[in-house]
């Protein structure tokens, strides 16, 4: 068992034929997870690396393969469209990679996902990946390493940081899901924590967030109560000047709401660890483990 | 991205809530033309993206199309929170009977559009929310229905017992949502509403951030962006696609991915060092944006050493050396230069680096710690 994706994923891409969307297929592929659909409208009817068939539709694209899941790599014009035909057309699972898509096309895109009961991940996000089972997204998969620690992270390159600092001193991932750096996404701490805490393979947990918003001392409050499996946390952003947004659309402290300093406290009253450097997360595990 | 008040109150405007007269003026002599034909007595206001303008001597008051042009004098060129002051807003000084505060936010924790009021207006709300938070008023909006109007007029009655004060309010908060998705706005507030001496209910001073997503399909909008009231390293790098952020430290710092580079920021503090800036050169391999972030992070004279920090995933190791190998033929250092590289094509850039004479190392702290070091002029 591993979190949100596994072997049985099934998964359609919608941009495949893009420059990311090609470009970070053929890794998927190459990875081992089961690309068994791509979308680009006006391509129908082609096939991506000759083996993978191209639809117009996503809804065509379901039920023609029986795709569960979509992986998001178009444009950021066109990409809560994109959310919005994965939602109809059924799949259970959308990982949305696209970076840039307005705030105010967020709030209308959430309420019709959860409507559906659809799961979002991101967007803004690098994806997620069960090491040895499946990758949606664009984690590379050569950093990671199968094992007992569910990981979950609003960044990109500072979760590949923290996954290789795991890996290279023997310690695999369960899962690793990057949630995305927006204020506005589709699956938040709280829901990875549940999901950890529910699967059997995943031992301890890393959680790594940024500043802004209160997402982190929600899910603090939301470990103490729920979760028993260890925890460790890192919060980047502490040199960060309020009101300004720190490269990410949600990283950025209002007023004196959302510093790395709130959000350190919040996981120290939870009982989470709270790493001051990236690799503290290795000695603070093995702490806890 | 932010716009100035009278960029805010044009907006308004154009959305059918009634703002009074006010323009824009560039110099003195344009400030005692609007005065006189505001009849003399005005308000004279600095535009510029800071909040604190009245504490900072911005806004003047003046009673004659005279103290008018000497306020603007005043005002135009001075400095508030490091940017310099271009634009005056004149505005006839109002008689004002009640001062209201209206916002919309997006609010992360509902993932919905909240309106929010209160009567304690005119000064800085969060101290209102900290202080007094009974005084504040909240309608988060369903986004498919938009602010309904007896959710609107409930947050009138709660600013006015006046019935018609209170539909007045109701309709402008309605008109301030339509404005908010129709201009992209991440926040827009109001602040004062007031009531004048005939009862009227106007928009006496506005804000509005625009959410830099909207840009690219709002032309309009983003026409409307004032470069000569932002940090001019900062137009620099978000021409070159870069996000660039100035600090007031030491160690200059260009990084891959926003995470990481604010982590890097905390680790550069945490071994003795202060970051010179936040740069995140993105996920895209372009040595080029190398260039042009080596070009901007050697133009701040406080930086006594530049640290790379790249963790390749879309990133590739070997465009990143040659953005950087390339960038130092245009313009050689004056100070000393760590990278970190690993990730994506991590031996081919450190071989390219290796040929130009650069060496580059695998872990992050070595590569912090010696960066701070070389920045205090120590040996790691």
């Amino acid at each position: 068992m591993s979190t949100f994706i596994d072997k049985a994923t099934r998964l359609v891409v919608q941009g495949i034929t893009g420059r990311d969307g090609s470009f970070h297929s053929k890794q998927m592929m190459e990875y081992g997870t089961q690309v068994v659909a791509g979308v680009t409208p006006g391509k129908g009817g082609q096939k991506f690396e000759n083996t993978v068939p191209v639809f117009n539709t996503v809804a065509e694209a379901v039920s023609a393969t029986r795709a569960n899941t979509s992986v998001i790599y178009v444009p950021a014009a066109v990409a809560s469209s994109a959310i919005f035909e994965a939602a109809d057309a059924g799949v259970k699972l959308i990982v949305c990679i696209t970076e840039g898509i307005p705030v105010l096309d967020m709030t209308r895109v959430l309420p019709f996902v959860h409507e559906r009961r659809v799961r979002l991940v991101g967007p803004n996000c690098p994806g997620l990946i069960s090491p040895g089972k499946s990758k949606v997204g664009i984690i590379p998969g050569n950093i990671c390493k199968p094992g007992p620690i569910g990981l979950v992270s609003r960044s990109g390159t500072l979760t590949y940081e923290i996954v290789h600092q795991l890996s290279t001193h023997g310690l695999g991932q369960s899962t690793c899901v990057g949630i995305g750096g927006d204020p506005l996404i589709g699956t938040n701490f709280i829901d990875c924590l549940a999901a950890f805490q529910a699967d059997a393979e995943t031992e301890a947990i890393v959680m790594i967030g940024e500043i802004g918003g209160t997402d982190e001392q929600q899910a603090a409050e939301f470990a103490k109560r729920e979760v028993k499996k260890p925890i460790v946390g890192f919060i980047a952003g502490q040199t960060a000047p309020p009101g300004r947004r720190m490269g990410h659309a949600g990283a950025i402290i209002s007023g004196s709401s959302g510093t790395a300093a709130e959000k350190m406290a919040a996981f120290e009253k939870a009982g989470i660890a709270v790493m001051k450097r990236p690799a503290d997360v290795v000695p603070l595990l093995k702490e806890r483990m | 991205m932010n716009l100035h008040e009278y960029q805010a109150r044009d907006i308004l405007r154009r959305y059918g809530i009634p703002v009074p007269p006010g323009e824009v003026a560039t110099t003195p002599a344009d400030a005692r033309a609007l005065a006189e034909k505001f009849g003399g007595k005005v308000v004279v206001k600095a535009q510029v993206h800071a909040g604190g303008r009245g504490k900072a001597g911005g806004v003047k008051l003046a009673k004659s199309a005279g103290e008018a042009e000497a306020a603007a004098k005043a005002i135009l060129g001075m400095t508030i929170k490091g940017l310099t002051v271009h634009k005056v807003l004149v505005a006839p000084a109002a008689e004002i009977a009640s001062e209201s505060y209206v916002g919309i936010i997006v609010d992360r924790a509902t993932q919905r559009p909240v309106l929010i009021v209160s009567a304690a207006g005119g000064i800085d709300i969060e101290e209102v929310a900290a202080k007094t938070p009974e005084k504040i008023h909240r309608q988060p909006i369903d986004p498919r229905y938009g602010l309904l109007a007896h959710q609107a007029l409930a947050l009138g009655f709660a600013l006015y017992k006046d019935v018609k004060q209170a539909r007045a309010a109701a309709d402008i908060m309605q008109k301030l949502y339509t404005a908010v998705y129709a201009v992209g706005a991440s926040l827009a507030e109001i602040n004062p509403l007031v009531t004048t001496a005939d009862g009227s209910v106007q928009a006496l001073d506005a804000k509005i951030s625009v959410d830099d997503n909207e840009l690219e399909r709002r032309p309009d909008i983003a026409a409307l962006r004032d470069v000569s009231s932002e940090a001019p390293e900062e137009v620099g790098a978000r021409e070159a696609g870069l996000t660039f952020i100035k600090l007031d430290g030491f160690v200059g710092c260009c990084v891959n991915g926003a995470g990481l580079a604010m982590a890097t920021m905390d680790l550069v503090k945490y071994y003795g060092g202060e970051p010179a800036n936040f740069l995140d050169i993105g996920g895209s391999s372009n040595p080029q944006k190398v260039v042009a972030a080596l070009r901007i992070i050697t133009g701040d004279p406080n930086v006594k050493a530049i640290l790379f920090n790249i963790f390749g995933g879309i990133t590739r190791g070997d465009d990143v050396a040659n953005g950087i190998v390339q960038a130092t033929r245009e313009f050689p250092l004056k100070v000393p230069m760590v990278i970190r590289l690993t990730g994506t094509n991590e031996r081919e850039g450190i071989e390219i680096l290796k040929r130009a004479g650069f060496s580059a190392l695998s872990d992050m702290d070595e590569a912090v710690k010696q960066a701070v070091a070389a920045a205090k002029g120590k040996a790691a």
